[in-house]
């Protein structure tokens, strides 16, 4: 791990300006995700600004029935809190399919939005990434891809998002609220937060330098049977091949986001419109375009068969 | 080519190296209050092992991928390796010397020598700190991955055990004694 200082955050303004006026200079959170990285010279930030003690760390009910997720709260609290369980069900099923509970006790919900992809080329450091160093080329597209993204991708990356929690985000419509430098505040819906690599795989989000996660909000909730299924090679501590996160009226009609195909949370909400038409036809345009690779094409047939699984749990 | 691009040192005038960063650190371990300067880039395994010379709590991966290094901060589990000392000012930390001693063992460690829940012993203080704390978030009802209802208490069944257990590894593959282990200490909890 390369020096760095530290120091800790006296307030999310301050703290914000101070990233965004020194170069090399990172908030730190949790830091299951950045550490991990730094150890392997991945990250190396010169200065770390931890920003545990701001007090982003409560879930509040708020006046137009939503919910405000502070961005510190653990996922484990969040997963476990009686609103989210009762209301937003599919976020607690959903963190909870994430990482290992020593993990989740550390992990926050904005590190969990901003978590780097787990593509073994980014993390070898020995082979071109062009998210880990610009312009250096894509290792994986020659490479080994079963884990890899199928849509959404660029010939520069093809990389996917690991987030299990953003899926149930994404299906929800929350928003991402943050502070700048120069203590302004703006609401990001999370359907604009992530970006798609395109030529700027390193470019992963909308958030400017400085610019600090204080809160996820979430809309009233819309009721509906709420499901996530992954699919993954071990039963437990595994990344997702793919998820399904849906939410499902009585009606038949609904909302699905996927996990394991794209770099962001996957979802298309002209697909939802053909839900009560069964899920391939559902699959058919939200995986339009898809250019998979001959290791992950397995990916798209996997989509339909779990959603149609995911669909028919729904109907009971 | 490396004769070519090495900059020739004197050997008589190091480049002096600018020390890396230290930072004073107060820690309540089992108990204890230990103030400690450390670099910053030391992890909190790291402190307890080699600082606090507290070696029952292992370094497996030091990737957060194994659990060997699982110690109890504040009532929660966390992995050790993927934590900065530095930003545990304050915290109670408990590990596996905390838990019991040899002449008076947890109940969860009594339980793990009672159903050979171990063979090489490597992952084991991580395991029994992870199980300690399994059982108190059951009894909290922070749910699962395998908790059939979400408004309804988890109960402690093996199948809650074993997803709850995931984020430790056991090469030896001891993991139904440490199970039967869990279970009895589970029974006599209730």
């Amino acid at each position: 791990m390369r020096p760095f200082t530290y120091e800790r955050a006296t307030s999310a303004r301050d703290a914000a300006a101070k990233v965004a006026g020194r170069p090399g200079a990172r908030f730190i959170a949790g830091g299951t995700n950045l550490l991990d990285l730094m150890k392997l010279e991945i990250e190396t930030p010169t200065h770390l600004i931890d920003v545990n003690g701001l007090g982003f760390d409560k879930i509040e009910d708020m006046q137009d029935g939503g919910v405000r997720v502070g961005a510190l709260v653990s996922n484990t609290a969040l997963a476990s809190h009686p609103r989210i369980r009762r209301d937003y069900g599919l976020i607690s099923r959903a963190t909870v399919a994430g990482a290992s509970g020593q993990l989740r006790n550390k992990a926050t919900t904005a590190g969990n939005l901003l978590q780097r992809t787990r593509c073994s080329y980014f993390y070898d450091t020995n082979m071109p990434c062009n998210k880990r160093q610009p312009g250096s080329g894509c290792a994986a597209l020659g490479g080994f891809s079963r884990q890899l993204g199928v849509i959404g991708i660029s010939d520069a990356c093809i990389a996917t998002h690991p987030s299990d929690m953003a899926i149930a985000l994404r299906a929800l419509d929350a928003s991402v609220e943050t502070i700048k430098a120069d203590g302004s505040t703006r609401t990001i819906p999370i359907a604009d937060f992530h970006r798609l690599p395109g030529n700027t795989p390193h470019i992963e989000n909308a958030l400017e330098r400085g610019e600090l996660i204080t809160a996820v909000t979430l809309p009233r909730p819309i009721g509906g049977t709420h499901i996530y299924h992954k699919v993954r090679d071990r039963a437990s501590y595994a990344f997702a091949l793919i998820s399904i996160g849906a939410i499902i009226q009585k009606d038949g009609t609904g909302r699905v986001a996927v996990g394991g195909v794209a770099p962001k949370p996957w979802r298309v909400e002209a697909a939802e419109a053909e839900m009560p038409q069964g899920a391939k036809a559902v699959t058919a345009k939200l995986l339009a375009g898809a250019r998979p690779t001959h290791h992950n094409e397995f990916k798209l047939t996997l989509v339909e068969r779990t959603l149609g699984a995911v669909m028919a749990e729904a109907k009971g | 080519m490396a004769i070519a691009t090495t900059p020739q040192l004197d050997a008589a005038q190091p480049v002096p190296a600018s020390p890396p960063p230290a930072m004073p650190v107060s820690l309540e371990v089992n108990g204890k209050r230990r103030q400690l300067e450390v670099d910053t880039r030391t992890t909190l395994l790291d402190v307890l092992r080699d600082h606090l010379h507290l070696t029952g709590t292992k370094k497996g991966c030091d990737h957060g991928q194994c659990g060997a290094c699982t110690v109890i901060v504040n009532g929660e589990r966390i992995n050790s390796c993927l934590s900065l000392a530095v930003m545990h000012e304050g915290d109670r930390i408990t590990t596996i010397e905390g838990l019991g001693t040899p002449d008076k063992l947890h109940p969860m460690q009594a339980a793990f020598v009672r159903h050979d829940g171990f063979q090489c012993g490597y992952c084991t203080p991580g395991q029994i700190c992870s199980a300690v704390a399994v059982l108190d978030e059951i009894r909290a009802g922070v749910p699962s991955h395998v908790t059939a209802s979400l408004t309804e208490a988890p109960q402690v069944t093996n199948a809650e055990m074993r997803e709850r257990m995931s984020g430790n590894i056991c090469r030896c593959g001891a993991y139904s004694n440490i199970l039967e282990a869990m279970t009895e200490v589970a029974g006599d909890g209730a």
